[in-house]
């Protein structure tokens, strides 16, 4: 692993957008250099990485909790109102039998942003830690954080489905209740942080301590 | 996949940066249907793929006649005492802004909408003029968006929404699967299909060697 070279290393940047490795450029206050294939700006990592997910993550921790307390669905029925959480939505599912819906609504909107805030945190506490362990554990974490992201939209999109077609009045009427703003908030702010991590970090503290 | 093999690609040996993991890598010449991996971190470095970018071109057609479809129709008919609800994605993304809910309604239409069509359109734009021989303005710049669009396409996670509304549904009421459910199904193969055979670096050579 000790002749392993690293393109920051070498003083080489890879586009972020196209892959070409092209020379770092001299570093300029305020301007970044353009890719000369693809016109993208070339940063040897992406920007104030740490700094920026870490605000993201809290933000989306903060939201979490009433994204959960906070009813997202309100449904009336001659007269009768009752409200759903994404928890008690997936309770429903459960009592009527269909537990692997409930199991996907369940993790889908419960573990899955709490598997993200989690796994995020590790990634930059190892990270701001210089840590050299479990180097492509941390990198595979981060690739699944990313993929597993989207799923936790299923409710919002049960929550707009539900609404479009229940709409008859004193008969039956869902409405979307603000427990699914939270909630939508959680996902994109997890989704932007993720995004705003820099994978690369990772494996830095490994080429300085090979020197 | 030995990244330090060494084979010449157009006039110069190509490298790559892992943008896992920042490691520097010769590319090497690949078979048909082959992966070059990050011999650190496994990452996906590239790929080879015949006829890559005719099949992506023919894909993103056949993706665009669906998308029509699928937003032309209701997708789903609720029938309750005699009265019958149908909805489209664009009735259901107006049903929560109705509401009030104009951030969840604008993420929906953002990740159903206009993601998808983003995604198919700006394919279109660029490998067209490449399948044409032609040039076209813009074309480097609407790759770049395309790829930062894709992430934010979740019609996979929306047809799993409707799975999990029509189970909630179907106790109170009837529900019909409108002729839009099978083009948001098809839909979704299709873009799956498209994003598969995409080969970045073919594209962005033809796009270089078109200037």
């Amino acid at each position: 692993m000790s002749a392993a070279l690293t393109a920051s290393k070498a003083s080489l940047v890879g586009c972020h957008d196209c892959s070409l490795v092209v020379q770092a450029p001299p570093h300029a206050p305020g301007h970044s250099a353009r890719c000369p294939r693809c016109g993208a700006a070339l940063h040897a990592r992406k920007i104030e990485s740490v700094r920026r997910t870490w605000a993201l993550l809290i933000a989306a921790a903060v939201l979490y909790v009433p994204a959960n307390l906070f009813p997202i669905m309100r449904v009336t029925s001659l007269g009768n109102t009752q409200t759903d959480t994404i928890v008690s939505g997936a309770v429903y599912l459960l009592l009527h039998g269909m537990w692997p819906l409930a199991l996907i609504v369940f993790v889908a909107s419960v573990l899955v942003p709490l598997l993200k805030l989690t796994a995020l945190t590790y990634l930059l506490v190892s990270v701001q830690r210089r840590s050299t362990r479990r180097l492509l554990d941390r990198t595979r974490i981060y690739r699944l954080t990313e993929l597993v992201g989207r799923w936790s939209m299923v409710d919002i999109y049960v929550v707009t489905i539900l609404v479009a077609l229940v709409q008859l009045g004193a008969l039956a009427t869902i409405e979307a209740a603000p427990g699914a703003v939270y909630f939508g908030a959680v996902v994109v702010l997890t989704m932007f942080a993720a995004q705003s991590f820099d994978p690369r970090l990772i494996w830095d503290p490994l080429e300085d301590a090979n020197g | 996949m030995d990244g330090a093999a060494e084979a010449p690609r157009g006039m110069t040996t190509e490298l790559i940066a892992c943008h896992d993991c920042d490691l520097l890598q010769r590319c090497v010449a690949l078979p048909a249907g082959g992966v070059a991996r990050c011999v650190r971190c496994q990452a996906t470095l590239y790929s080879e793929k015949r006829n890559g970018l005719d099949r992506t071109l023919a894909l993103a057609i056949a993706g665009l006649v669906l998308f029509v479809v699928a937003n032309s129709f209701p997708f789903l008919s609720f029938k309750m005492q005699g009265s019958i609800t149908e909805t489209t994605l664009a009735s259901g993304v107006y049903a929560l802004h109705s509401q009030g809910m104009s951030a969840i309604a604008g993420l929906v239409l953002l990740t159903t909408i206009i993601a998808p069509l983003a995604q198919l359109s700006l394919l279109l734009w660029v490998l067209l003029p490449i399948k044409l021989d032609r040039r076209i303005v813009l074309q480097a710049g609407a790759f770049r968006v395309l790829r930062r669009v894709q992430p934010w396409s979740m019609m996979e996670i929306f047809l799993i929404g409707i799975l999990v509304s029509l189970v909630k549904l179907a106790d109170m009421a009837e529900i019909l699967p409108g002729l839009a459910l099978w083009a948001f199904a098809l839909l979704i193969v299709v873009l799956a299909g498209a994003g598969a055979s995409l080969d970045p670096r073919a594209v962005w050579s033809r796009l270089e060697a078109a200037r």
